[in-house]
């Protein structure tokens, strides 16, 4: 593992959260970003050859609940804690789709 | 550029989107309720909010699991759930709930049929996850989101790349609606977004021996069978063109890209590159734990499983003799199908109850803009109306101005043809004697039966009309053509 993660890589993980970073930023989070890789990279190092892929750590499976309707929050409670409403609906800054005119 | 070795082959796989028929979302209790006001239908679970739980709704695993069955896939007897990051506010979890690598069935085929000739194509999978909100762009500046529709269940289904036109893509599609309506799963309205398509397209074209492939088109916004059609024959065509203008325009040089169908132009339209499939970065939910199925369970819901179109089409035709074109027409709702078995059950004759169902009983639900099952006419009736057709008490004519009398009133169709007089008239003598009037009064038709090699037939046909016409509907066809026949014959060595 690097010392440091190259830039794109950082710019395009940035992009994918909606993250814009500085230049000063992507440097420093290049160097931040290997270390944390190279912390996780650790795991590598355990033998898991016999282990079954887990994905839950619960005993439990085949968790249900029935299709019956159970009462909503109500429009007021929904809209709250938003940072912006308009007629019943939740306001948010235009989304404008990469390629969108 | 001139190329004289040029042929084209397109090669298109489906995603399918299908709403599936629950009362509450895939996760949370909230109804599915689309004409609901805006954000009624919401609660901590699907708005996203910090330390909710999902929970997978019964109904539609159950759903999933049938339709997964009648598609003949494998069932998994362990599925997964995984988190696949999607960046926009219409689903505010910043991520979709979906299945990945463990999808509920996988590996399986659909059978069906394109203008007669059998084709199969094969399903890669078919996963549970969430449907996202609305987004509206009402107010300039800022957008307005409804999460109604944010968390209802959708089952996507998966095509191999087997289609190769636009035809076999509408016919598979038609016949997977048919399907999921057999099976109760979805209603699959696509007006109503409930049944949604997006066909990948791209080209295999082979020149002078070397084979090039375009890159991949996914054309999202189809919601008719029509534009399904449509988009993809016109997709091909513009492939097939941007690679004439320019050989650079395949895999590997151009990124694959998401186009928009325009159905008004009849045009599919740039929108954006495709991200590749790590920039999702699917990772399991660790707030939903695995489903476990027991082989038992699947094989009582394989044996639970309705007759599906596929067999009712094949069972029509072999068992019943119907041609191909009926079936296809009466196995188009289950219900009519249903319907058309139970005539057959009451005894009725099969071929010509068949015939009844096209040219009488949907045509009379039809022009009433309901379904032949709410016409008011039971199965018993319909079966009595082709037995006395088939015994020749009454002629297919009168057998549906019958029918039509049948839906206004509760009677047995032989006492209604007593009462309206359509019983047929197999005496000789008075058919004899409706020939020579018509003979008589149509002298121009009888001069072309004769003499007039172009217009015989026609003329033939006329006469015969006019026949059942002074007959008021009761003369026996078979009889008319018979005596008409040695009528022409007679004057034609007369003169």
């Amino acid at each position: 593992m690097p010392e440091s993660l190259d830039e794109s890589t950082v710019r395009h993980v940035a992009q994918l959260a909606r993250l814009s970073l500085t230049d000063d930023e992507v440097a420093q989070f290049s160097i931040q970003l290997a270390k944390v890789l190279r912390y996780m990279d650790q795991l590598n190092e355990v033998a898991t050859d016999d282990v079954e892929p887990t994905a839950h750590s619960l005993p439990i499976t085949s968790v249900f609940r029935e299709d019956a309707i159970v009462s909503s929050l109500g429009v007021n409670d929904a809209l709250s804690n938003s940072p912006g409403a308009h007629e019943s609906m939740f306001q948010v800054p235009k989304v404008l789709d990469q390629g969108d005119s | 550029m001139p190329d004289k070795n040029l042929t084209t082959r397109t090669i298109v796989g489906l995603e399918i989107h299908v709403q599936l028929r629950t009362r509450t979302k895939m996760f949370c209790g909230c109804a599915v309720e689309p004409d609901a006001p805006p954000n009624t239908c919401v609660c901590p679970v699907c708005l996203g909010h910090p330390g909710s739980l999902p929970v997978i709704n019964r109904r539609a695993f159950e759903y999933a699991l049938l339709t997964g069955l009648a598609l003949n896939c494998e069932i998994a007897r362990r599925t997964k759930w995984d988190r696949k990051s999607y960046y926009y506010p219409d689903l505010p979890k910043n991520y979709q709930i979906s299945q990945y690598d463990l999808p509920i069935a996988q590996n399986g085929y659909v059978e069906f049929e394109v203008s007669g000739v059998p084709r199969k194509i094969r399903i890669k999978r078919a996963h549970l996850e969430e449907d996202a909100g609305k987004n509206v762009h009402d107010v300039p500046g800022c957008t307005l989101v409804d999460l109604n529709r944010a968390g209802t269940p959708l089952l996507e289904i998966v095509t191999e790349p087997d289609i190769e036109t636009a035809d076999e893509a509408h016919a598979f599609c038609t016949e997977l609606q048919r399907i999921v309506r057999y099976l109760g799963v979805s209603e699959a309205n696509m007006q109503k977004g409930q049944m949604r398509f997006e066909p990948n397209v791209n080209l295999s074209i082979n020149s002078d021996g070397k084979e090039f492939r375009t890159p991949l088109s996914e054309i999202k916004n189809l919601n008719s069978f029509r534009a399904v059609r449509n988009a993809i024959e016109y997709e091909s065509q513009r492939q097939e063109a941007a690679w004439l203008a320019d050989p650079a325009y395949v895999q590997g040089n151009v990124p694959n890209e998401n186009r928009g169908w325009d159905d008004e132009k009849g045009v599919t339209e740039f929108q954006r590159l495709k991200e590749a499939a790590h920039d999702y970065r699917y990772f399991p939910d660790p707030d939903l734990v695995p489903v476990e199925l027991a082989d038992a369970v699947i094989a009582e819901r394989r044996d639970s499983l309705p007759e599906l179109p596929a067999s009712c089409r094949r069972r029509f035709v072999s068992d019943y003799g119907l041609d191909a074109k009926d079936a296809e027409i009466i196995i188009n709702h289950r219900e009519t199908a249903m319907l058309f078995e139970a005539v057959v059950n009451c005894g009725g004759p099969p071929e010509i109850a068949g015939k009844q169902f096209i040219n009488v009983w949907l045509m009379l639900a039809n022009d009433r803009n309901v379904e032949v099952t709410e016409l008011g006419v039971e199965a018993d009736r319909m079966a009595r109306l082709a037995k006395i057709t088939a015994a020749g008490t009454v002629n297919k004519t009168a057998a549906k101005s019958l029918a039509e009398v049948m839906v206004e009133r509760q009677e047995d169709p032989s006492v209604l043809a007593e009462e309206l007089g359509l019983v047929q008239v197999q005496d000789r003598g008075a058919t004899e004697a409706w020939v020579s009037q018509a003979i008589s009064e149509n002298e121009q038709a009888v001069r072309d039966a004769l003499g007039n090699p172009k217009k015989a037939k026609a003329a033939a046909g006329f006469l015969r009309g006019q026949i059942m016409k002074i007959s008021g509907g009761k003369a026996d066809p078979k009889l008319v053509g018979q005596l008409i026949e040695q009528k022409l014959e007679q004057l034609r060595s007369d003169t």
